[in-house]
């Protein structure tokens, strides 16, 4: 930190490194995206799951659950709860089944009222997720 | 205080204390409901008391950089901020919008509060730390373009300091990348990938920035060490921050669907990230240490070296703890994460805010510092908000760890809910400890309003 290391070369580090590292994220982000179509499993995409993604979002299900390990952390992950439950109907089951006043001094999930539509929607948008190539992450089938 | 215009900071200092109750109040809800399920449900469930606690927090963190903004620069540029009334106008539209999007969380169903927000149009809503209506996002981008324009004419009209210039990108950073908030693909991977352009490049990238700039300034007015030492120092610091945080972004990307070559980048480059943050904290005591003055303002102080030792630990320290690809696929979306967060949050960006505002509130006030009884109040509340954040991180990490264990590394994994029973202990020490800093920023309050004793001013 002596007079041989200047603020002038302190600056140079900082718009040279900041400038190349930007320049290499957004081509390996053009990379990214060049090679997703072979791992996110768009072609699963039709109009219920662009449905399902809707009642997923305005419904806020990230507040209280993670979707591939994101979001809240205080109910079980998704993003494999198709196959954890063994099947899309089990899923709409469990959501259609949740008590509208919640249950005594346990976490429940709340009751959305969804039509059968909306229902349908989310469970094939999990479906979806659940077809993404994530690197084997989770480690096992409970999230 | 050197120019009139640098008192519109006191608003928004004030709002953004405000706003910090309600965001502790609803922390401790969530908490509750970790251990008491039913805990008011179903007025507030669970996501909405944490939208509430999140936005809140990102809001009042932003006042609390405005503030900062508003008072810093006019000093620095050696001018008067170049429309006062700009400033106090976005302050009320800024703070009504934030009202109104809060009250909107509490009183309707979020379903509901999409479809009168028309969410339909441009649909933005229900991703995390982004479920503001479209419409919020839209007055957010005005509110930021308003306030950078009156503080970039301020710069560019007066001095040009590297503390100025650096605050400068930072904001303009923080307002570029939160117009990825607009982009929505139902591709869920690119939702994914683009959305952390927005978390992470703030908090681990542009953030850093105003941060940085934010404590050189308060180094250099309470150290009185010379200004050419502070920059360089800023430069080092900042420089870090950016080669090593934004590739440093791949550490979100392992498991969401990208590539597998960012298990490498985001490990490498995050495994570099608690640099910056460490040299933050030598900074810090180096400066404070060579100073040649004593300042008045002690708490000021405190908080400066508070801040840059809190941001190590949580951000650099917690981070670097679950950041390497073979540790984060079991520790991943876990009460680690929660744990990391908590932690370099408070270090990093509430303690940077409660610095600032340590330091110039007095002075907007009208004297140099508070009086003693004041300032060893202020005190405590440092060290019961600081202490009690330690304990909640611990605590967390300690759930997590087990969380991990019981549900993802033993041979017989068990199910969430389960696995969530048999931590409730942690969940009830991290209560406790979370009533103890709300404890704290009620003593913190009440240092405001301890009667003023002008013989320390001189």
């Amino acid at each position: 930190m002596k007079e041989t290391f200047t603020k002038g070369m302190a600056r140079n580090i900082y718009y040279g490194g900041s400038l190349f590292f930007l320049l290499l994220f957004f081509a390996l982000t053009f990379d990214t995206v060049s090679e997703l179509p072979d791992r996110d499993n768009r072609q699963a995409i039709n109009e219920s799951v662009t449905l399902g993604k809707k009642v997923w979002e305005v419904n806020n299900c990230i507040g209280c659950h993670t979707l591939l390990g994101e979001g809240a952390y205080f109910a079980p992950e998704l993003g494999n709860v198709v196959k954890r439950y063994g099947s899309k109907a089990a899923v709409k089951a469990f959501i259609m089944s949740r008590p509208a006043a919640g249950i005594p001094g346990r976490r429940s999930m709340p009751q959305f009222n969804l039509t059968e539509e909306e229902l349908q929607g989310v469970a094939d948008f999990l479906e979806y997720v659940g077809g993404v190539n994530t690197e084997g992450w989770p480690p096992n089938i409970q999230g | 205080m050197k120019y009139q215009s640098q008192s519109v900071a006191k608003l928004y200092f004030i709002a953004a204390i405000g706003l910090f109750v309600g965001q502790i109040l609803f922390g401790v809800i969530m908490g509750l409901q970790y251990v008491i399920g039913d805990f008011l449900f179903p007025y507030i469930p669970f996501n909405v008391a944490r939208m509430v606690h999140t936005n809140l927090l990102i809001v009042w963190l932003l006042f609390g950089f405005m503030g900062a903004s508003y008072y810093l620069v006019p000093e620095e540029a050696e001018r008067e901020l170049y429309a006062p009334w700009l400033a106090k106008l976005l302050f009320w539209i800024f703070l009504f919008a934030g009202a109104a999007t809060i009250l909107g969380y509490l009183l309707v169903p979020y379903a509901e509060l999409a479809k009168l927000t028309m969410n339909d149009l441009l649909p933005t809503m229900g991703r995390e730390f982004l479920e503001q209506p479209t419409i919020t996002k839209i007055g957010i981008v005005i509110v930021v373009l308003g306030f950078l324009f009156n503080v970039g004419m301020t710069v560019l009209t007066g001095r040009k300091t590297v503390v100025t210039i650096v605050l400068l990108t930072g904001l303009t950073g923080l307002a570029v990348f939160f117009l990825f908030a607009f982009y929505n693909p139902v591709n869920i991977v690119l939702d994914k990938y683009f959305w952390w352009w927005v978390v992470h490049l703030w908090v681990e990238g542009v953030w850093e920035l105003i941060m940085g700039a934010i404590l050189a300034f308060v180094l250099i007015k309470i150290t009185g060490v010379d200004r050419e030492v502070i920059e360089k120092w800023l430069y080092i610091i900042i420089a870090l921050t950016l080669i090593s945080g934004i590739i440093g972004t791949g550490h979100h990307y392992f498991w969401i669907g990208a590539p597998s070559y960012w298990q490498w980048f985001g490990s490498i480059f995050s495994a570099l990230e608690p640099i910056p943050f460490f040299v933050m904290t030598l900074f810090a005591f180096n400066v404070v240490n060579k100073r040649r003055r004593e300042h008045p303002n002690k708490v000021a102080t405190l908080w400066a070296l508070g801040t840059a030792v809190m941001a190590f630990l949580g951000a650099g320290v917690w981070g670097f703890l679950h950041t390497l690809a073979p540790v984060n696929y079991y520790t991943h979306g876990t009460q680690i994460t929660a744990a990391h967060g908590h932690m370099a949050f408070y270090g990093a960006y509430v303690m940077i805010v409660l610095t600032i505002i340590s330091y110039s509130m007095p002075i907007m006030r009208g004297r140099v510092a508070n009086g003693p009884k004041a300032q060893v109040l202020e005190m405590w509340s440092f060290w019961l908000m600081t202490v009690s954040m330690v304990f909640i991180t611990l605590f967390l990490t300690g759930a997590g760890i087990l969380q991990v264990y019981l549900q993802r590394y033993s041979d017989t994994p068990l199910g969430f809910m389960v696995v969530q029973e048999k931590i409730e202990l942690f969940y009830w020490m991290r209560e406790i400890a979370g009533v103890i800093f709300l404890i704290g920023l009620i003593v913190y309050i009440m240092s405001f309003f301890v009667k003023h004793d002008d013989e320390v001013t001189a």
